[in-house]
């Protein structure tokens, strides 16, 4: 089982300090997650949704407990050394886009790649076909300022598929988008998810969003509350 | 490191910097400033340090000049022909001339020549010719600025004494001397063929000799030296000696201050930019941390992102720094214009490659150790921030030790270059010491000013008013920032004009009823009564008419001094042991005279030692005592004397005053002249006087007062260039800093006028609303100045100049009205696309 799990949270805990009094974000949280599965993490304001996701994705230390990552453990990684984890194995879609303001859409697609020290003229040409699957091969010389939300959430898709990453992390990728254009990046996302094979991890609050994974873990008060799969994963997508 | 020079780094630093041009333009744009400050002055200094190598001999005329105040005795001048070469003497001495065309009179310098001085150099006059023909035509060559201020033409007359000469030409350039020191002594050649017929050299004048040596051969400047050594104790008088390299050392010297003076000015200027970088980076690098938390999300390293704003601050450094460069170059041919008057060269302007280099280096250097903190803060910056933005300041992320480290840094970068820029590590760090304490107090007095107003906040003035003044406070704000150097400038500018403003003020005793306003000396004993009775026809009452003997000190308790001078553990003062001392007696003291110490005795006994008066401060040189024994030798006839008393002089009082006071019944018989205070009840009257005197006794000088309140204006307004320079850097930084801070703010001025026009602003309250706020910050930088600077012009006033202070109030308004008015001016020209544009339209250029 353990050799399948892409991800794996053990007892995580996370606490901080407000003034004199101690918070305790998340409580001994476990969970692992399967390859090529999707699952959303779900829950009100301040469950500690996001928290988790930053952690699983190795953005911050926790307090106590372990991640482990495409089976590395984040613990005694330094920041750098996570930071290559990240470049080779996960993908990020974020609630507010976060596209880099002063690149072109095609630029901002290009970067985890060019991070790796690859030549610009060598990942140009992958870019530009994710851009056009995602529909904006005509406004890949854009900035995100001449981009609609939905435009530009197209252009975050894009660049969290073009290092083929074994996770995907979504925080809340429809949360700024209206409804009609929130389906459509929805869509966007899962088929692109399932084209690539890539495990998704998303966080929401979005009950119908979150339906469309094939589980559903519930946080309360940092506590896991529910995990249940709606649709169990075949065989052969867990291999 | 490596990250710094990884390509991708480069790249994204080149795609960063495309589209905010316009903001990182007015990064740079306090550097350039800065570094041009710079580099026209270490340039300039540069030629100037050339001009004087390559005119070494011409700063002295000769290559060898002796000096004596009295003729040269036989031995002497045998030493003279000893010496050979060719030889050139000048007679000079203070006195008054005439001119008979408009009755104008002016103490000059009168310099009656005899051979072909300057060897080296050319006496400048226009005619050309006139320096070579004035000697055997008989004429004079009159200063060119004299003869500006008096209408006087060439061919016109000047009197001399009791010779009248026509005027030959007027004198534009003297080899070795500041055009400056005409206002001083303006100078008068003539020929020495003609000085006995002038009957000026009389019984006590001030005069001195002076021979100038052109050598043929190279000589050994070191066995004259020796020679002329021996020859001043075997005559017992001053020989005074000069060779070209002792006079290229003094030029030197004191260019060489003046140069570090203005070395430091530039960097003034260099590190207020350096704080304007420091500003706007700031917030700079505050609006990145979501590109650089996104950046780390994917995968850069923290050195990654950090090298992309890292490789912008050099660069844009450097490229600030070359265009300021380039503008140094050429500021450098505007700066002898303004110090020509002071310099005894004409400067031959070069480029200079060394303050070329010093200007690239240290302008990168600047705006890479300003950008240190916001950029090590970035390393800190969590990838977590793309998940959740900030909140507050990014330099919050680094540790107190950390900030001290790199404070630290910062301050002795700034020492190393201070002294690198003046070779003297006491000055740098006293610069440095300075400067953070003028950096300390302005920011303290900025920061309890802001206090103050949001403390008493007008709560019922109208919403403009309150959302205008709120907005300085508004989160990561740099109004302290734009405070201290606004503050700065003003600091500069108003202690100037009130520190001149003290001193005429209290120079202008001419103007004041009862006060002295022409002084008369020189007056030989049977011209006294002559001199008085013209005072008394012109209605100018004698305030004092006192005779004056010259001595000097031939032996303190009981050694002479000679040997005292030989002596280095003497506590006594070289030029106190050396000086000819001008006494006077009398039988009491008068009101500007306090005994402190023993007891004023007024009638010498009939036999014994002479008791008499020290003045305090000669008292400290001489480190005398009560009772200690002194030996004056008062013109040949040794005078023993003791220290009966120790007087209080005030000195500044318009009168003669006396270091040694003589009690009556010893110096009656001693040669003498007479000195006459008086007060004429107007200029008119009073260049009638000095007209009578010149004619009748023309030995005599006068000094008018009034005219010498004129020269030290003349003096302060040349001089106050540097001053102003300095001052308009600032100014210029720091509305610079204002612009860049403005250009910063900006998406955050449009979300906040954006927010207000919804809601229903107008696009004129808009504007109102930003007019208060640009108007509090220019009145509260302008307060911050005038605070400091009035504390340091009282300072200065109580401690330096002894006078109480009160500041003129039109400096306070003016000050504040131009200070305040560019921060508006230069404000809402920055603004203008918040108020000019449609929100939206604004919104989508301008939130890159």
């Amino acid at each position: 089982m353990a050799s399948n799990s892409i991800l794996e949270v053990t007892n995580l805990t996370q606490k901080f300090r407000s003034g004199d009094r101690e918070l305790t974000v998340l409580d001994h949280v476990d969970f692992s997650v399967e390859r090529g599965t999707t699952c959303s993490i779900v829950g009100p304001s301040g469950s500690g949704k996001t928290t988790l996701l930053g952690l699983c994705a190795g953005l911050d230390r926790p307090s106590s407990g372990e991640v482990t990552l495409n089976g590395v453990p984040m613990g005694p990684l330094t920041e750098d050394e996570r930071a290559e984890v990240r470049n080779k194995h996960v993908g990020f879609v974020f609630q507010t886009f976060q596209l880099v303001p002063t690149l072109t859409a095609l630029e901002n697609v290009m970067v985890p790649l060019e991070l790796r020290g690859m030549k610009s003229k060598d990942v140009k040409h992958d870019a530009e076909e994710l851009l056009t699957k995602v529909g904006l091969g005509d406004r890949i010389d854009h900035y995100p300022t001449q981009l609609s939300g939905g435009e530009q959430q197209r252009v975050a898709i894009a660049r969290a598929f073009i290092n083929e990453p074994k996770i995907l992390f979504a925080d809340e990728p429809t949360g700024n988008l209206d409804s009609e254009t929130g389906e459509t990046i929805e869509q966007l996302l899962f088929d692109l998810n399932k084209a690539s094979g890539t495990t998704l991890v998303l966080v929401t609050h979005d009950l119908s969003l979150a339906e469309q994974c094939q589980r559903i873990i519930q946080l309360k008060n940092g506590k896991i509350f529910k995990d249940e799969w709606i649709d169990e994963p075949a065989v052969e997508q867990v291999k | 490191m490596s990250s710094f020079f990884s390509q991708w780094s480069w790249k994204m630093a080149w795609r960063d910097a495309r589209s905010n041009k316009k903001r990182l333009f007015v990064y740079i744009s306090a550097i350039i400033i800065g570094v041009a400050a710079q580099v026209a002055i270490t340039s300039f200094r540069d030629s100037l340090n050339n001009t004087i190598n390559n005119q070494s001999k011409s700063l002295l005329g000769a290559d060898l000049e002796i000096e004596t105040e009295q003729p040269p005795p036989d031995t002497l001048t045998t030493y003279f022909d000893e010496l050979g070469g060719e030889q050139s003497t000048i007679t000079e001495f203070p006195s008054m001339v005439l001119f008979p065309k408009s009755g104008g009179t002016r103490l000059s310098n009168v310099r009656a020549l005899a051979g072909n001085f300057p060897f080296y150099g050319t006496l400048e006059t226009v005619p050309i010719e006139a320096a070579s023909t004035f000697q055997s035509d008989t004429t004079a060559l009159v200063d060119q600025s004299l003869m500006t201020q008096f209408g006087i033409q060439v061919g016109d007359s000047i009197k001399v004494g009791e010779v009248t000469f026509p005027i030959g030409g007027a004198v534009t350039k003297v080899p070795g001397e500041a055009a400056a020191a005409a206002m001083i002594g303006p100078r008068i050649f003539i020929p020495q063929t003609m000085l006995d017929s002038t009957n000026l050299v009389q019984q006590g004048s001030r005069v001195e000799y002076k021979r100038y040596f052109k050598f043929t051969d190279s000589r050994d400047m070191s066995a004259i030296e020796a020679r002329v050594d021996s020859l001043q104790s075997s005559l017992e008088m001053d020989i005074d000696i000069e060779t070209v390299e002792e006079r290229r050392e003094e030029i030197g010297e004191a260019v060489g201050n003046l140069a570090k003076f203005l070395n430091l000015v530039g960097f003034i200027a260099l590190l207020l930019g350096g704080i304007g970088v420091a500003s706007s980076i700031h917030v700079y690098i505050n609006q990145k941390i979501s590109t650089a938390s996104v950046l780390r999300c994917f995968g850069a390293s923290s050195n990654q992102t950090m090298s992309i704003f890292l490789i912008q601050a050099i660069v844009l450094g450097f490229a600030g720094a070359l265009a300021g460069t380039l503008l140094g170059v050429g500021i450098q041919y505007m700066l002898p214009g303004l110090v020509s008057d002071f310099l005894p060269v004409n400067v031959e302007l070069s480029i200079s490659w060394l303050s070329i280099g010093l200007g690239l280096f240290t302008g990168t250097g600047v705006a890479l150790v300003f950008a240190l903190l916001p950029l090590l803060a970035l390393r800190k910056a969590s990838p977590l921030y793309a998940l959740r933005s900030m909140v507050g300041s990014i330099t919050s992320l680094l540790s107190n030790k950390t900030k001290v480290t790199i404070y630290a840094a910062i301050a002795l970068t700034v020492m190393g270059y201070a002294t690198l820029l003046t070779s003297d590590w006491m000055v740098g760090g006293l610069f440095t010491l300075g400067m953070l304490v003028a950096f300390g107090l302005l920011l303290f007095v900025a920061k309890a000013l802001m206090m103050l107003v949001q403390r008493f906040f007008p709560t019922h003035w109208s919403y403009v008013w309150r959302q205008g003044l709120a907005n300085l406070y508004r989160p990561n704000n740099q109004t302290a920032t734009l405070m201290l150097s606004l503050g700065l400038g003003m600091l500069l500018v108003s202690t100037l004009y009130f520190s001149q403003d003290m001193l005429m003020e209290e120079l202008d005793f001419a103007t004041r009823d009862d006060a002295p306003n022409l002084i008369l000396f020189d007056i030989q004993p049977d011209q006294n009564e002559g001199v008085n009775q013209i005072l008394k026809d012109n209605n100018s009452p004698i305030l004092q008419n006192v005779p004056m003997v010259t001595m000097r000190l031939d032996s303190l308790r009981g050694r002479s001094s000679d040997v005292i001078d030989e002596d280095s553990t003497n506590k006594v003062n070289d030029w106190a042991l050396r000086r000819e001392y001008r006494s006077t007696y009398r039988d009491s003291l008068i009101d500007s005279e306090t005994l402190t110490k023993g007891e004023w005795i007024g009638q010498a006994p009939a036999d014994g030692r002479v008791p008499v008066s020290a003045a305090q401060e000669i008292a400290n040189d001489l480190n005398l005592s009560i009772g200690d024994s002194l030996t004056f030798d008062v013109q040949g006839v040794p005078v023993q004397a003791y220290v009966a008393s120790v007087r209080k002089v005030d000195f500044q009082r318009v009168q003669p005053n006396f270091f040694m006071l003589f009690p009556t019944g010893v110096l009656e018989p001693a040669p003498q002249i007479y000195v006459t205070v008086s007060r004429a009840p107007n200029a008119e009257v009073s260049s009638q006087v000095q007209q009578a005197v010149v004619q009748e006794y023309p030995n005599i000088s006068a000094i008018d007062v009034s005219r010498i309140l004129e020269t030290v204006n003349q003096f302060i307004d040349k001089i106050s260039f540097a001053v102003q320079f300095m001052a308009l850097f600032s100014i210029i930084t720091g509305l610079i800093v204002l612009a860049s801070s403005v250009a910063t703010s900006r998406f955050q001025r449009i979300k906040e006028s954006v927010l207000l026009r919804t809601i229903g602003a107008s696009k004129k309250q808009i504007i109102q609303i930003l007019s208060v706020e640009y108007l509090f910050l220019g009145l509260l930088s302008a307060f911050t100045g005038l605070i400091l600077s009035v504390a340091a012009t009282w300072l200065l006033g109580y401690f330096y100049f002894d006078i109480t202070f009160t500041p003129n109030l039109w400096v306070i308004v003016l000050g504040t009205l131009i200070v305040t008015g560019l921060t508006i001016l230069i404000g809402m020209f920055n603004s203008r696309s918040v108020y000019k544009k449609t929100p939206l339209e604004v919104l989508r250029v301008e939130a890159t």
